[in-house]
């Protein structure tokens, strides 16, 4: 058995807001794997895109807070949501490198006590989950096997770009290798990294769509029967408006997308109801009946 | 702030550019380009813009940002960073379409009608009042400044997402909202070069 894993937690606005099934599956899987997540108290908003879009040193701010209350934990920051990766990410890498920042950021900080040696990882959960915990963990924990479940691996932008330190910046494999660790089918998926549009699909829908259309198209001809997604944004743009893509080019995708953690939690026994599955507006309910199966 | 932007407005907006755009790490890159074309081959969005990424060097280089600036391109700029990472001469430049961004609101050039900087706007004014945002909050104003009328259309998607418990309608204020003002305040430079905005020359020569 290995050792406890313990993180601060930070869950981001978007799970909180409308991608509550994405936080709910994350404490189940965790908690199955023995890792600890304790929420980042009082964590504020990671200054994402779009506050990066009014003032940028503001923005690395909000994410040089997280950070110091993070430290104060003495724990490494587990995130689920990638675009909150990318900026807590470059805020830390900016701090190490550039004296005149690290400088700028330290004595706004001050201003409320606060203060941050750069200490904290921030890391995504599921490299925690493919790193730290590994494959023989993972499987030990199978209650139910998905029998030869095709899968579309959706990674999106950001988990990967800019820095790629997790994996390969436009085709990555972690995530292809952790769904067949729990049975599934990864199927080719060239569009895996290609951008869903993020907030453009409040701001230029019509563009927006487009995309989303390329990637359910890249997913059917390859063969899956639902997509996988790791982001809260990616999750929302290629769930909820199939129907919209549809009108706009007379096509009729009707693709589940599950989380990765929901996809865990069911074959680790967990109900649909506590992974927050049928929240969807797609429902994967047929397709996992047919898939599904209790091993004991 | 306000004095600030009356004194960097005084520069030519290039000058302006060129000085923030050094400021970021790696920033000075930017005079590597070799206008390839890989970003804008590389970008998902470019096909609907009025310029492409390559386009807004180009134009950079030729006194012409403006033009750049009052058009939509940068509006559609995702930040997927693909043009970043593809870039044979390093040039950041997702970080440079944010410094656009930033300079067609501090310049007040950005298109009538754009929906993208309107966003932008009341994510920061929702993060400086609650520390969070709170999405569907964010969509309702968004809504009635944009396109009061069309909210209709958006009605039979609300409620689907609603009755699947997916519409959380309260917002979650931090306790420290106070704190973040403080910080804010303290800061001594509003971007990350650091420099007082009238030494547009500094940049990194």
């Amino acid at each position: 058995m290995q050792a406890r894993l313990g993180f601060s937690y930070y869950p981001g606005c978007s799970v909180e807001g409308m991608n509550r099934a994405y936080d709910k599956s994350t404490q189940l899987v965790c908690k199955a794997l023995d890792i600890d997540l304790a929420e980042l108290n009082d964590w504020n908003c990671c200054g994402a895109s779009a506050y990066m879009s009014i003032n940028e040193m503001k923005a690395h701010l909000l994410s040089a807070r997280n950070l110091a209350l993070a430290e104060k934990e003495k724990k490494d920051l587990v995130v689920v949501c990638p675009a909150c990766l990318t900026t807590l990410t470059k805020t830390n890498h900016y701090l190490a490198e550039e004296p005149r920042f690290k400088r700028n950021i330290g004595t706004a900080l001050k201003a409320a006590n606060l203060q941050y040696f750069g200490s904290v990882k921030v890391r995504h959960l599921l490299e925690v989950i493919v790193n730290e915990v590994g494959e023989q963990e993972v499987k030990a924990r199978i209650k139910r096997k998905l029998l030869g479940l095709k899968v579309a691996p959706y990674y999106g932008c950001q988990l990967t770009r800019p820095f790629g330190e997790i994996d390969h910046k436009e085709f990555p494999l972690i995530l292809d290798k952790l769904l067949t660790w729990i049975g599934a089918e990864p199927v080719n998926f060239p569009l895996k990294t290609k951008c869903c549009g993020g907030i453009l699909m409040m701001t230029n829908e019509n563009v927006a769509l487009g995309l989303n259309r390329n990637i359910l198209d890249c997913a059917k001809q390859n063969g899956a029967e639902c997509i996988i997604t790791i982001c809260p944004l990616c999750h929302m743009n290629i769930e909820t408006y199939q129907d919209d893509v549809n009108k706009m080019f007379g096509t009729d995708f009707k693709v589940p997308a599950l989380y990765f953690t929901q996809l865990m939690g069911l074959a680790f026994g967990f109900s649909r109801k506590e992974l927050g599955i049928d929240e969807e507006m797609i429902s994967s309910r047929p397709l996992l009946e047919k898939h599904l199966e209790v091993i004991a | 702030m306000h004095a600030e932007t009356v004194e960097r407005t005084q520069h030519a907006l290039g000058e302006v550019f060129l000085h923030d755009v050094y400021g970021i790490p790696g920033g000075d890159k930017v005079k590597e380009c070799i206008q390839c074309g890989t970003c804008s081959a590389s970008c998902p969005t470019s096909y609907a813009m009025d310029y492409t990424p390559r386009e807004i060097i180009a134009a950079f280089r030729a006194g012409l940002l403006e033009k750049v600036l009052k058009s939509n391109t940068i509006w559609l700029c995702s930040s997927c960073y693909s043009c970043t990472v593809r870039c044979p001469s390093g040039i950041k430049l997702t970080d440079i379409m944010y410094e656009l961004k930033r300079l067609a609101i501090e310049f007040g050039l950005a298109p009538e009608g754009a929906k993208a900087p309107v966003v932008a706007e009341l994510f920061a004014e929702i993060v400086d009042k609650n520390g969070r945002v709170a999405e569907v909050p964010l969509v309702t104003r968004f809504m009635l400044k944009t396109n009061p009328f069309g909210a209709f259309k958006m009605i039979p998607r609300a409620t689907k997402l609603f009755t699947r418990g997916r519409m959380p309608l309260t917002s979650h204020k931090i306790k420290g909202t106070a704190e973040l003002e403080k910080c804010a305040g303290a800061m001594t430079a509003p971007l990350v070069s650091g420099l007082h905005p009238g030494s547009a020359r500094e940049g990194g020569n």
